[in-house]
């Protein structure tokens, strides 16, 4: 969106007064700050819930075949390695210029970390925890989802906090085949020398990060109610 | 479309011309070497002397979690478009001080929190018998701890270039130099054979560079592992 001509009385953003604060843009484009926002919150959630849904059988995967597992997390280190600028477009031939494309790039990385902390969950599980429970006569899938999975949610939900922040942040690159959410409007704020929409923009994106880590905080410390008396801190 | 990302790529004139992916991926890699080296040199010493005095940790640890949370693209562009605006600066291209400045800050996270680990996580007790033979403290952190980081202040760096890399990319989404621009303006005018050829080129030369990376990490560390042994035995 470029900037109007004439500043109007009370504004402060036009091709006159360009101020990177300014109240009277949040107000008048209220609903364009609203989309990008949703936009962006709609790519980052489908994208870690893809990832999350993939990670646990390639983690469950590579803990049963030790020989799967260096190749598991060798191939996803090297998908990490890849810049997001240059992953997007490599999915274009496949999924076109569509949200489809930004959402699988972004559940790709968030693989790496995801993968890695499900294992490294799992294996903080203590042997004489799996003995009793086997003890008790729990066989290997409710082993799994009762004991294996409960004990290993502290580790796992930090991976999660981790894959969703910066998710958040890699979104924004998105903007090269049209869906980057708040990073559309950072990139139109350059093109245009728009400075109260790149703020805006900044502003955003850094509370989203940090309010999406809040929720999913929150959220485990109800899953686990357990760790509270341990991790005050 | 792929076939034309090819052709794009086999076509010498792409490469040649002061526009050419020549001039770009020599602009990238400059930025790349001077940020890491800029970097390196401003963030490496101070993590290791907090991890020698082992004080500072949770700001040492942190730094990378908020390195993580701020988009490297809001940085450049509110770098950009802001107090170091896009002159053009000497080989390093438009926008060069804005872009070294946020490759430098974006590489000093991982360079920063394996430094502080690193001399951290060093055995105790090794720390303890340096100690008892009546090394100085200015011994024990040039011969025992620095070598014993040395694996994981090398992945630090590994890590760092990566991400210098990635960073350097998206320069070309504030107009900024380096070989993004191949991809910004293949899609941006819809010529996506050439988006994709530099998009290919871009990841192509990040596999190098993190291979390359991996190589040295893997010279540094089996030699380490020895130095340890030496060390543990010689001081046990």
């Amino acid at each position: 969106m470029t900037l109007p001509t004439v500043g109007q009385d009370a504004s402060c953003y036009s091709l006159v007064v360009n101020h990177w604060v300014c109240a009277s843009y949040w107000h008048d484009r209220f609903d364009t700050l609203r989309d990008a926002t949703l936009q962006h919150l709609e790519i980052t959630a489908v994208s870690v819930a893809l990832g999350l849904l993939c990670a646990v059988p390639l983690a469950l995967l590579a803990r049963r075949l030790p020989r799967l597992q260096s190749l598991i997390l060798g191939a996803s280190t090297m998908l990490y390695t890849i810049p997001s600028l240059a992953l997007f477009p490599l999915l274009v031939p496949f999924t076109g210029i569509t949200e489809t494309t930004v959402v699988i790039g972004l559940a790709l990385y968030s693989l790496t970390i995801l993968v890695r902390t499900i294992l490294a969950g799992l294996q903080s599980v203590s042997d004489d925890v799996r003995e009793s429970a086997r003890g008790m006569g729990y066989g290997s899938t409710r082993m799994l989802v009762g004991v294996e999975l409960p004990l290993a949610l502290p580790v796992v939900m930090a991976g999660l906090r981790v894959a969703t922040v910066s998710t958040v942040a890699l979104t924004t690159i998105g903007t090269i085949v049209d869906y980057g959410g708040l990073g559309n409007l950072l990139y139109d704020g350059v093109q245009n020398d728009f400075k109260a929409e790149i703020f805006a923009a900044c502003v955003i994106v850094v509370a989203l990060a940090f309010a999406l880590d809040a929720c999913l905080l929150v959220a485990q410390r109800l899953m686990t109610p357990w760790t509270r008396g341990r991790t005050a801190g | 479309m792929i076939g034309d990302a090819v052709s794009f790529l086999l076509n010498g004139a792409n490469w040649s011309g002061p526009d050419g992916m020549l001039v770009q991926l020599t602009q990238q890699l400059l930025l790349t070497v001077t940020a890491l080296v800029v970097a390196t040199a401003a963030g490496l010493p101070i993590a290791l002397w907090l991890g020698h005095l082992g004080k500072g940790g949770f700001l040492a640890v942190n730094i990378s979690n908020i390195g993580r949370a701020v988009p490297t693209f809001a940085a450049l562009v509110l770098l950009s478009v802001g107090p170091l605006g896009t002159d053009v600066l000497g080989p390093y291209g438009r926008a060069g001080l804005a872009t070294l400045v946020s490759l430098a800050i974006f590489s000093l996270p991982p360079i920063v929190t394996n430094g502080y680990v690193g001399i951290r996580e060093v055995d105790p007790e090794v720390v303890e018998a340096a100690r008892g033979m009546g090394m100085t403290g200015r011994d024990l952190f040039w011969r025992v701890e620095l070598p014993l980081a040395l694996p994981l202040v090398v992945t630090g760096l590994r890590l760092a270039l990566v991400q210098v890399w990635a960073t350097a990319t998206i320069a070309a989404l504030v107009a900024g130099p380096g070989l993004g621009n191949v991809i910004t303006a293949g899609f941006y005018r819809s010529n996506y054979g050439k988006g994709l050829g530099g998009a290919i080129l871009v990841a192509l030369i990040a596999l190098i560079l993190e291979g390359g990376a991996a190589l040295v990490e893997r010279y540094a560390v089996p030699r380490n592992r020895i130095e340890r042994r030496e060390a543990r035995m010689s001081l046990a």
